[in-house]
């Protein structure tokens, strides 16, 4: 044998889809040469912070910023006055509503942003801050979003009065936003009332933030020379970001380029406008230098974009023997003082309907109501694909329920009612197309790797001991089989703001055989540079390392939706697969060309075309790629380079068994996960090590907000979860060990069958450690109990079963 | 406000300068000497972003005044890199063990690990889940962190072993 590298070697050496390669971005981030939005200094660089308002309603009687242009070093002190001129004063929200920049009369949540104080650095900003006086009327406060809806309360957004439509369709009350339904409401009810069986209860989804370890911040620096504007900031969308500033800015796009750096986590947090960007914008433009505005973490949880709140009532209907037959859920969403939910424009309780879950349910009706409340603005999708969180979580505990009522095993009740592999793809009653699934694979393989029978024999035991008086700890075995929806989405039904939510890739390859790629999306600790270079190296046969890859710069990168909904590798992974594509297809010309035989009598072989049925005759990438620039081949244009964007032709279906095994003192309420193991199904595996890390993280993030992690506000709307001795963030100390494992069930219609996973054990892991909690308490009553399961919630569930001594 | 002179050693450095007697450590650290690995995540001194080490013990430097670090000598992350600039054993393991993601922790937990290594030069897992109890991260779960810090300590205990 001439060649003794095996086309097995080549592979391998390539670094490509399948390889557990190491992070290209951990020799800057090991040694702090990061570049975070914080990190960026320019010259003459001015700071801004917000005057924000100590109240949750109330009216704005006057604002005095004398006392403040006094302070040494303030520049400037914006107000919703400065802005009204430029019309700046509102913004619209991604949700189709408005939202005020800077307080105009009055303000609507404790926290809200009042005037932004310009200064010299960040200190005087901050004396500046304290020397603004501001008079304040207080009206009446509504934080209960049901309170929200009687008649006589309080009128919270004027600004609305007499407009009974909204963005999403009739509005039916002062404080109502929209209602948004989905499947079929008389047969379901229908349904309902012929059952066998039916289970009801509200199910709440609390609350919370997703608080990255990064706050959010940017730096606006107009050039007055230019006229051009530059937008640092820590977006998770920077093409979203630039269009929309320039609608609302009236700055032509192409003057204005927006650089997303480092980010330092996103989870939701960094998709939508703040009002710190406009005033950022604004300040620049005023005082014609650079102005930075970075959150401290009290204005991160108190002001910019918390998740969830949903109450969820459901009920589900079955057969006596537990076929599931129908499904109903009203959802009250909270939306706070305005609606800035991120979601895409068509649906405004993003993909709430795909509650069916995991599930074959042949009718269900799902209503979702939004409702203003003194409460910050937000409901973005905290490692979420738009409310898929909300959805798991409601499914899973209505599965639980059931379970309960019916006196079945709740393992076995998923079993019985989960759509088969045969009937992919699924239309589920609210209308997905599901794309591909095995289930019954992945539940069994996880109920046998954790002894699910072992497990309920030892549970029984100890409910034995405990009855017996000798143990005061209860055993939970919490079940969730999810099933996820990411991805968006088909330009045909996913926009935002009229952006059709496509991604996009750019490959250029260098004449040596190295390349370079720049997407649409911008990573935020996902590894992109890593995972997309891999894609790459097993399309086109160049190493990964070879492979830089670019995201963020809005000047360079083609146009993309960013990051956010697990959609980076279902749609700008597609996209980089398809751009790769196109390069090899015109590198298969150019072989033919250097070989002289026709373009169908070659065959692709790893790195290299070789003609057929002659493995001596062939050409490397890296060659086709030096010929690319150096010959003048007849038809063919010169260069080696192509862009693609891609709109995928369905959202994908990841999905994934959870099972944990916690123990529960029954006296402190304190609680040990004895056991978590995570199957996830996401489809191709690009890079197993990212993907367990993502899977490690997302469920540790699923542990904080199952087990005490909230926003909580008091009646007058005072914020009680605003520094991190609050806001619960699991340390090492706390946060379980996870053992992962997986199927594989590619995805039918992706480029590389692909579906995404970054947020799957969120979705997946809040109900699995929920479950385990009710399911400690279920043989001694217990239904339902609203998270978050902290110590003190816990102890009042044994409380209030009668659990604890006289 | 009237300034005061600071001089400290930083990564092995004398460094001096002015700074208002309210600056704290990490802004002198990171404004004025743009040593910008130590982040900023909470300044209350939860989250532990900013953690650097100072005369021999980790601190976080968002809660200290730099006048208080006025004569000290301070490491940050930067400061653990190799002499001929390649990743430190910590920060190599790090990566080697996928101990990060988005990066903003990492200079803290590593700076954090240099120091608990040097207090427990053989942890147990528990021993570097309560050491590292400090300092916040929000992509890994840590677990890749912990399995970091007790790959660390192998080398370097490896390392100290072959130089005796």
């Amino acid at each position: 044998m001439k060649d003794e590298v095996t086309s097995k070697d080549r592979a391998a050496g390539l670094k490509g889809m399948g390889t557990s390669r190491k992070r290209v971005e951990d020799v800057r981030f090991t040694q702090g040469k990061g570049n975070y939005v914080d990190d960026i200094k320019l010259d003459g660089m001015l700071f801004g912070d917000f005057v924000r308002s100590p109240y949750a309603h109330a009216k704005v009687v006057n604002i005095d910023t004398s006392a403040a242009m006094k302070v040494p070093g303030v520049l400037a002190v914006l107000t919703a006055k400065e802005l009204a001129p430029l019309g700046l004063h509102w913004m619209p929200t991604l949700a189709g509503d408005k939202q005020m920049v800077l307080a105009d009369g009055k303000v609507l949540f404790q926290g809200q942003e009042v005037a932004f104080v310009v200064a010299t650095d960040r200190y005087a900003a901050a004396d500046g801050v304290e020397a603004v006086e501001v008079d304040y009327e207080e009206l009446p406060v509504v934080v209960d979003p049901f309170k929200a809806m009687e008649p006589d309360a309080p009128v919270l957004r004027e600004d609305l009065a007499g407009k009974m439509e909204g963005a999403h369709g009739p509005r039916k009350h002062h404080n109502h936003i929209f209602t948004w339904e989905a499947g079929e409401k008389d047969a379901t009810e229908k349904v309902l009332s012929g059952a066998d069986v039916v289970a009801e209860e509200m199910v709440y989804y609390h609350r919370t933030h997703p608080c990255p370890l990064e706050t959010c911040g940017c730096v606006a620096s107009m050039d007055k020379v230019t006229g051009k504007l530059t937008l640092y900031g820590t977006f998770q969308a920077p093409h979203a970001i630039r269009t929309v500033v320039a609608l609302i800015s009236g700055i032509a796009e192409h003057n204005i380029r927006v650089i997303s750096p480092d980010i330092g986590g996103g989870f939701g947090n960094k998709v939508g406008a703040y009002s710190g960007y406009v005033c950022s914008v604004v300040a620049s433009i005023v005082t014609g230098k650079p102005v930075k505005w970075v959150e401290d973490r009290m204005d991160n949880l108190m002001s910019t974009a918390f998740a969830r709140d949903y109450w969820m009532q459901g009920k589900i209907a079955a057969t006596k023997d537990g076929k599931i037959t129908g499904l109903w859920c009203h959802t009250t969403a909270d939306h706070g003082g305005f609606d800035a939910c991120a979601d895409p424009t068509k649906f405004p309780a993003g993909f709430m309907n795909i509650c069916t879950g995991s599930y074959d349910i042949p009718t269900a009706y799902l209503a979702v109501d939004g409702v203003y409340t003194n409460k910050a603005p937000g409901g973005v999708a905290y490692r979420c694909s738009f409310r898929v969180t909300e959805a798991a979580y409601f499914i899973e505990r209505m599965i639980e329920v059931l379970a309960i009522k019916l006196n079945m095993d709740a393992a076995e009740l998923r079993r019985i009612n989960f759509i088969r592999k045969d009937q992919f793809p699924y239309n589920s009653a609210l209308g997905w197309e599901y794309d591909s699934g095995d289930y019954h694979t992945a539940w069994d393989k996880a109920l046998k790797a954790v002894g699910y029978d072992a497990l309920r024999a030892e549970q029984a035991q100890r409910i034995a001991d405990f009855k017996a008086g000798k143990t005061r700890k209860l055993m939970g075995i919490g079940l969730t089989h999810f099933t996820e929806i990411v991805g968006a989405g088909p330009v045909k039904n996913c926009d935002i703001l009229g952006l059709g939510m496509f991604d996009s890739c750019e490959i250029r390859i260098h004449p040596t055989g190295s390349a370079i790629a720049r997407l649409g999306t911008i990573s935020q600790g996902q590894g992109h540079a890593t995972t997309f270079a891999q894609i790459i190296a097993s399309e086109i046969g160049l190493p990964a390392d070879d492979i830089t890859l670019e995201e963020g710069d809005t000047d360079t990168a083609p146009y993309g939706l960013g990051t956010y909904g697990s959609r980076s590798t279902p749609v700008a992974g597609a996209a980089t697969a398809m751009a790769a594509r196109k390069i090899r297809a015109k590198a298969q010309m150019i072989a033919a060309y250097l070989l002289e035989v026709h373009d169908d009598d070659l065959e692709w072989d790893v790195d290299r075309f070789v003609v057929k049925g002659d493995a001596t005759r062939f050409k490397t990438m890296k060659e086709l790629a030096f010929a690319a620039y150096n010959k003048a081949i007849p038809g063919l244009e010169p260069g080696l380079e192509a862009v693609s964007y891609y709109d995928p032709p369905n959202m994908t279906y990841p999905f994934g068994a959870y099972i944990c095994v916690m123990d529960i003192d029954v006296d402190t309420g304190e609680h040990d996960v004895r056991q978590f193991y995570a199957l996830d199904d996401c489809g191709t595996r690009i890079n197993p090590m990212i993907i367990e890390g993502q899977v490690h993280g997302g469920c540790t993030e699923g542990y904080a907000i199952a087990m005490g992690q909230e926003i909580a506000y008091d009646e007058m709307g005072n914020h009680k979860t605003a520094t991190l001795m609050d806001f619960f963030l699991p340390t090492a100390w706390e946060t379980p060990t996870y053992t992962t494992d997986f199927t594989v069930t590619p995805s039918p219609h992706h480029p590389i069958g692909a579906k995404g996973v970054g947020e799957s054990p969120n979705v997946g892991s809040v109900p699995c450690f929920s479950n385990a909690v009710h399911d400690a308490f279920r043989h001694f009553g217990l239904v339902q109990s609203h998270m978050p399961h902290d110590h003190w919630r816990i102890w009042k569930i044994a409380e209030d079963l009668g659990l604890h001594a006289e | 406000m009237s300034k005061m002179h600071v001089k400290l050693k930083v990564n092995g450095q004398e460094v001096e300068g002015l700074a208002e007697p309210r600056t704290l450590l990490i802004h002198f650290l990171r404004e004025n000497l743009r040593i910008t690995g130590p982040h900023i995540g909470c300044e209350t001194s939860h989250c532990g972003a900013c953690t650097v080490d100072m005369n021999g013990k980790s601190v976080k430097s968002c809660t200290v005044f730099v006048a208080q670090a006025n004569g000290a000598d301070v490491t940050t992350v930067e400061g653990l890199v190799n002499a001929d600039g390649s990743l430190g054993v910590i920060q190599e393991m790090f990566r080697e063990h996928h101990g990060l993601q988005c990066g903003f922790c990492t200079p803290g937990m590593i700076t954090r690990a240099h120091r608990l290594l040097q207090e427990n030069p053989s942890p147990t897992e528990e021993e570097v889940r309560f050491g590292m109890a400090g300092n916040l991260c929000r992509c890994t779960g840590y677990q890749n962190i912990v399995k970091a810090i007790l790959a660390s300590a192998d080398l370097l205990k490896g390392q100290k072993e072959a130089a005796e």
